[in-house]
């Protein structure tokens, strides 16, 4: 019997994970977000809807993903053996599209004929775009002017896809400002709007859904180690802006007492220097931002405080209200990984392995690096390897003094 | 009595609907604020919504996102709003203010503080915008120790069942959002309004006071045949970000607006 049993039962019914979660939004959003509650949870146990989910993440998506033993890697770090969790190998190259696959078929459930999404590095934006594009359904994505700006490459994909980017000005210009934007059109266009959250944050209940639609890579995980190693790894280890592709991973091991779980917040310059993007590591206060209550990174007049990090994925202020209360309980430890270890993983595992992996997965690599070294070569941990690192190589040149 | 509950019972006995400006607290400087809130005293307010500035006001439209940015400019905290109340009360012991901005800010310096600063500067409600009443179970109980009003919004999208739970936990007036939409959108449809504001008269006696999309006298007429009182808010705010150069002009231009909107609503028929 797991002690952590109780955390399988949550949301309660109004979205809280014990303090955190809830619904904070304007009274125009409470009918949609209603709406979206009951036929996401009538969905979930329909084995139609799920049937059509598993066969779109099989066909579309690719899955499962495999879970690679990074032997060469491994036996550098001289210590644990390191499994990476392939999701960079999926359609669109991250583990963002688990989720909006799933978004995508309640739009259309709801017969909403426009979807909108908010991005960061630009990888939710193209998930979104992606299946927007298949089930020809009109697409805007909210992207901070600073961000279009880095991931050129992502905002011509989207717009290949035929989605329409809209620069944000306001506020910072990243992803926080990107989701501000997205909820003030979907508050004005909210009748023919589906509002795709690419994370496990937001009004209940997105921290919900998007859990469950990502919770594919840890049960695959979670079999997949049996196969491979026969039994249930050591510890699991991904990186948290949001959240989403650690929540997938570490959600179907909650139970499972004996495996540790690592979440690997953005430490930008370091969280001593209060330029980072790690509310959880750094012991921000509680705060509500963006429809929920969560660790928040904001000053003593509790404005949003700015945010860093070498990867535009990670760079929020806030985190999934769900990690919020595993922080508490003691479920998950939280750390920060600082932009130079995370280059220095990103450069690792390139040429150890030969896999590029996206900076934000990096942080989580940078952690391995950390980790394996301190446990025996009979134990296991599994890497999500979140996101390829394709869009990352224009940032990495420009830190090398390179012009493409 | 409070102060709000005093206001809306005097207009009733009058026969007349009340008129609420909202401005952004130290926009364009906290040191004009309070000369503004007079300002529109003059002008006619019996209400002032005074917001407090939030780095990610996501119901706000540019017009007030710029304001908060220029308030937020100056570092503008609830403490300062709190003292501009305070100057605000040394002249006007009568004119009900509300403070309406979003949670965070207010769970950063804690329920129980701000709700005993608050009282102590002579506030006298408060509207949360990112707070609907499932969420407000803790902070509720403790305005209302202290005597403040919670206010709380309604829009075309509620349904009558939450409709009702809100008139339920709803005090001072009831604030109806004209339009899907953020703050300073498109001109609201008075026809719309009426007919949604029907269905709520059988939920509450609290005033019913509509707000989003008033932008001039005609617009407030319009809402005032139906409504308790009209908000405005962008319209007000477009004023000043006319005149940062020259903040001295602010006043007059804000009196402009509101005078001429107290004109068309006090030639209506009475109530």
């Amino acid at each position: 019997m797991s002690k952590f049993s109780d955390l399988t039962r949550l949301p309660d019914i109004r979205g809280h994970f014990g303090p955190y979660g809830g619904r904070f939004v304007s009274e125009t959003l409470s009918f949609a977000l209603d709406d979206l509650a009951e036929t996401y949870l009538r969905l979930r146990d329909d084995p139609d809807f799920q049937a059509e989910f598993d066969h779109d993440l099989a066909h579309y998506v690719g899955r499962p993903s495999p879970l690679y033993h990074a032997e060469r890697w491994s036996k550098q770090l001289g210590g644990a053996q390191v499994w990476l969790k392939r999701e960079d190998l999926n359609h669109t190259g991250a583990h963002k599209v688990n989720n909006t696959i799933g978004q995508a078929l309640l739009a259309k459930k709801s017969g909403k004929p426009r979807v909108i999404a908010e991005t960061g590095a630009g990888q939710h934006g193209v998930a979104t775009a992606t299946v927007a594009a298949r089930l020809g359904l009109r697409c805007e994505v909210y992207m901070g002017a600073e961000d279009v700006e880095r991931q050129k490459l992502n905002v011509y994909r989207m717009r290949l896809l035929g989605a329409n980017v809209i620069p944000v000005e306001s506020g910072t210009r990243t992803l926080k400002d990107a989701m501000n934007e997205a909820l003030r059109d979907w508050v004005t266009n909210v009748d023919d709007t589906f509002y795709i959250i690419g994370t496990v944050a937001g009004p209940h209940p997105y921290p919900m859904l998007v859990r469950d639609f990502n919770a594919v890579v840890g049960r695959e995980a979670r079999r997949q180690s049996f196969e491979e190693f026969g039994r249930l790894p050591d510890a699991l280890i991904a990186c948290v802006g949001g959240g989403s592709n650690a929540m997938g991973l570490f959600y179907p091991f909650v139970e499972d007492d004996e495996v540790a779980m690592i979440g690997v917040e953005a430490g930008g310059d370091g969280v001593e220097t209060g330029r980072h993007a790690a509310p959880l590591a750094s012991g921000a206060p509680r705060g509500v931002l963006h429809g929920n209550r969560t660790y928040l990174m904001s000053d003593e007049g509790g404005q949003v405080s700015d945010t860093h990090s070498v990867s535009a994925g990670l760079d929020y202020p806030g985190v999934g209200p769900e990690h919020a209360l595993w922080k508490d309980v003691g479920r998950v430890e939280y750390v920060a990984a600082n932009d130079d270890a995370v280059l220095e993983a990103f450069r690792e595992l390139t040429h150890v392995e030969g896999i590029m992996p996206a900076l934000e997965s990096a942080h989580a690599l940078a952690h391995a690096k950390v980790l394996a070294p301190t446990m025996r070569p009979d134990q296991h941990i599994v890497v999500n390897l979140s996101g390829r690192g394709d869009k990352d190589i224009m940032t990495v040149a420009k830190i090398d003094g390179i012009e493409l | 009595m409070n102060r709000i509950d005093q206001r809306f019972a005097d207009l009733k006995a009058q026969g007349r609907r009340a008129l609420i400006p909202y401005l952004t607290a130290g926009d364009p400087a906290p040191a004009h604020t309070v000369g503004f809130m007079h300002a529109l005293v003059a002008a006619g307010a019996d209400v002032i919504e005074l917001g407090v500035p939030f780095s990610d006001p996501m119901a706000d439209g540019p017009v007030i996102q710029k304001a908060c940015e220029r308030a937020l400019k100056h570092g503008v905290r609830l403490a300062d709003l709190f003292e501009m109340v305070r100057e605000f009360r040394e002249q006007d012991s009568e004119t009900p203010v509300v403070l309406m901005g979003y949670l965070n800010p207010v769970e950063r310096i804690g329920l129980d503080a701000f709700a005993d600063q608050a009282v102590a500067a002579g506030v006298d409600g408060v509207l949360t915008v990112d707070m609907p009443p499932e969420e407000a179970e803790e902070f509720g109980p403790v305005l209302k120790a202290r005597g403040l009003a919670s206010i709380f919004l309604v829009a075309p999208t509620t349904s009558r069942e939450r409709a009702a739970t809100i008139c339920a936990h709803g005090e001072g007036y009831l604030y109806y959002v004209a339009l899907k939409g953020v703050t300073g959108a498109a001109t609201l449809n008075a026809a719309d309004v009426a007919e949604h504001l029907a269905p709520l008269r059988e939920l509450t006696t609290l005033p019913l006071c509509v707000g989003f999309g008033i932008r001039d006298g005609a617009s407030a007429a319009e809402v005032g045949r139906v409504a308790d009182g009209v908000i405005v808010g962008s319209a007000l705010v477009n004023r000043i970000a006319e005149n940062v150069e020259r903040p001295e002009a602010i006043p007059q231009a804000l009196q402009a607006v509101l005078g001429e909107m107290r004109t068309a609503l006090d030639a209506l028929p009475p109530r």
